[in-house]
């Protein structure tokens, strides 16, 4: 399902393996950030508890992404849910680094390799 | 003097416009491609910082940026006339220990889950492991965040980008 579009900032999601995929294309920041809040919130809202954020086509991320994410990931475990990271960039990996935020998300090289591993921690 | 000053005023739109600004002034003043991710993300956290100073306490004022190229160095200077507090980067791993437990003081910033995050500490922690060299001031009239890269010199006329 293709959501609103920008040229900042790109949203899609769907589900596979009952997982809840979200595609985020572009950047990350204080101005995009708030509408991959308000998604992510919908998607609890409406009981997708397991998510998996594809961030390969991200293109920048600073601290208020970080905040979203977190966000995020602290109302799916609200429901004893997931939230899963893809991705391989250095640049975006960085941040995480920086932040010691690589020891709170899971992160995975591709979607087929997050949907396994959250299956196999079932 | 400064080789090129911006001023926007404090919406968050206006963070990349000097995120891009900031960058390609940079990439003119020979500091290393390698270096420039870093560039732009520490410029655009201390924007963010700013926009939001400003729009809490002075939203009539513009964001000021300074980026100069001097003596090997390419410096950014980020002015706000906020009254943001000067705070003391947060250490490596206080994200991390942010997610472990509750903010009893701040339920309400915990339910949203980012009350802590893309604010004072976190960001000025991205920023300081970003950049060689971190300088903040805190003054009557607001705060400016310095930073600062190695550059080359200016890019000569012909040469690539």
């Amino acid at each position: 399902m293709a959501l609103e579009e920008s040229v900042d900032l790109k949203l899609e999601h769907h589900s596979q393996d009952g997982i809840e995929i979200v595609e985020v294309e572009g950047e990350i920041d204080v101005y995009t950030a708030p509408r991959l809040r308000e998604l992510l919130i919908e998607l609890v809202n409406n009981g997708h508890y397991q998510l998996v954020v594809n961030m390969e086509k991200v293109e920048f991320l600073d601290s208020t992404g970080l905040g979203v994410l977190v966000g995020g990931l602290k109302r799916v475990r609200a429901h004893d849910g997931s939230l899963d990271l893809v991705c391989t960039q250095e640049r975006i990996l960085k941040i995480f680094r920086i932040t010691g935020l690589t020891k709170v998300f899971g992160i995975h090289g591709t979607v087929d390799e997050a949907i396994a591993n959250r299956k196999s921690e079932k | 003097m400064a080789t090129v000053e911006v001023t926007f005023t404090p919406l968050p739109a206006h963070v990349r416009t000097a995120r891009l600004v900031a960058t390609a002034v940079a990439r003119r003043s020979g500091v290393a491609e390698s270096l420039l991710d870093e560039v732009r993300l520490a410029v655009g956290e201390a924007c963010s910082r700013a926009v939001a100073a400003h729009q809490l306490h002075c939203p009539a004022e513009p964001v000021r940026i300074a980026l100069t190229e001097q003596a090997g160095r390419f410096e950014i200077e980020v002015v706000n006339t906020g009254q943001a507090a000067a705070a003391t980067p947060a250490p490596a791993g206080q994200a991390e220990a942010q997610t472990a437990g509750h903010d009893t003081a701040d339920r309400a910033a915990w339910a949203d889950g980012e009350g802590e995050f893309g604010t004072t500490g976190l960001s000025l922690a991205v920023i300081a492991g970003l950049a060689d060299d971190v300088r903040i001031s805190q003054t009557a009239a607001g705060t400016s965040i310095t930073m600062s890269w190695p550059s080359s010199g200016p890019v000569q006329k012909g040469s690539p980008a």
